[in-house]
């Protein structure tokens, strides 16, 4: 089984953990402007990159903290864990908004 | 008002006959229930004042690294999380340990909950306690990766447990009550790996 390296806790089996989809997905700034199309963009839609992926994961087994890791979605291979807000910075996955 | 003059019992308590006969057979460990312990979850900031202030209360440091504890005056100090402590105690009320803890962590702006019911204990000793556990557990339990002063928050099977080495024969289980029938089954199970040849 792979080992994933909690932040706090260091090489954990991955059956402790659980994910938690695409990394700094920003909330809406003002949610109540955007068309159901937006909002549903922003609900559901998510980035499925082949290569390196900013996810967001919880150690729900042991210190129960989420940690932002970086994954390269064709080998599975972490290649970088980090606190949530420095993994990447934060992306819209919102269409520009016209006016 | 809830009745505090009623007897804490432990969740297991009708397996204790069960496992003082089984661990009579073993042959390098014993299983043993231990009397319920006051608790309490401390959230607190690790970097500020708060540690040192809480430490008085509590009659001893609280662990400075990651997955490490700390003995207090009648219990011990748990690191389970950046900013997250379990403090148990042996000696004080439950409601007590509570208020004072959370009287010396509100200031700077942390607090302190009663758990007392949360977790159960269950004390794994002998020459064999780790190698009992490390058949159900992924974490190196070797003394040399798991010296006394270490704990960790883990999966014994498949229930979640906080594990303590006490000591190289002397390891310490606390399992929410829920998981707790499981979490013995479980080692009554892998202990039959450890009867004494008849
Ligand atoms: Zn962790």
């Amino acid at each position: 089984m792979q080992l994933i390296a909690c932040p706090w806790c260091g090489p954990r089996e991955e059956i402790e953990f659980s994910y938690g989809g695409q990394a700094a997905v920003a909330y809406p700034a003002d949610p109540a402007s955007l068309s159901d199309e937006q909002w549903a963009r922003f609900v559901f839609f998510r980035d499925n990159p082949k290569g390196p992926f900013a996810e967001r994961w919880v150690h729900s087994a042991g210190c129960r903290r989420w940690f932002g890791a970086v994954r390269d979605t064709r080998t599975y291979e972490f290649l970088s864990v980090g606190p949530l807000s420095a993994t990447t910075a934060r992306t819209s996955v919102l269409p520009e908004a016209t006016p | 008002m809830a009745d505090t003059s009623m007897l804490v019992r432990h969740p297991l308590e009708t397996r204790r006959t069960l496992l003082a006969e089984l661990s009579a057979e073993l042959d390098g460990v014993a299983l043993e229930l231990e009397a319920p312990l006051a608790a309490v979850d401390l959230r607190l900031d690790p970097a500020g004042p708060g540690p040192a202030a809480v430490a008085e209360v509590a009659g001893g440091p609280l662990p400075p690294q990651p997955d490490t504890w700390t003995g207090l005056a009648a219990g011990q100090a748990l690191r389970l999380g950046p900013d997250e402590w379990l403090l148990t105690s042996a000696a004080a009320r439950p409601e007590d340990w509570e208020f004072g803890l959370d009287e010396a962590a509100a200031p700077f702006g942390g607090a302190a909950v009663d758990v007392s019911a949360q977790r159960t204990t269950v004390r794994v000793r002998g020459a064999s306690a780790r190698p009992l556990l490390a058949s159900g557990c992924a974490i190196d339990l070797r003394p040399a990766s798991f010296p006394r002063g270490r704990c960790a928050q883990t999966l014994l099977g498949q229930a979640g447990v906080l594990l303590v080495a006490l000591a190289d024969d002397d390891l310490q289980l606390f399992v929410r009550p829920s998981f707790a029938g499981y979490v013995v089954d479980w080692l009554v199970d892998a202990a039959q790996e450890f009867r004494r040849p008849s």
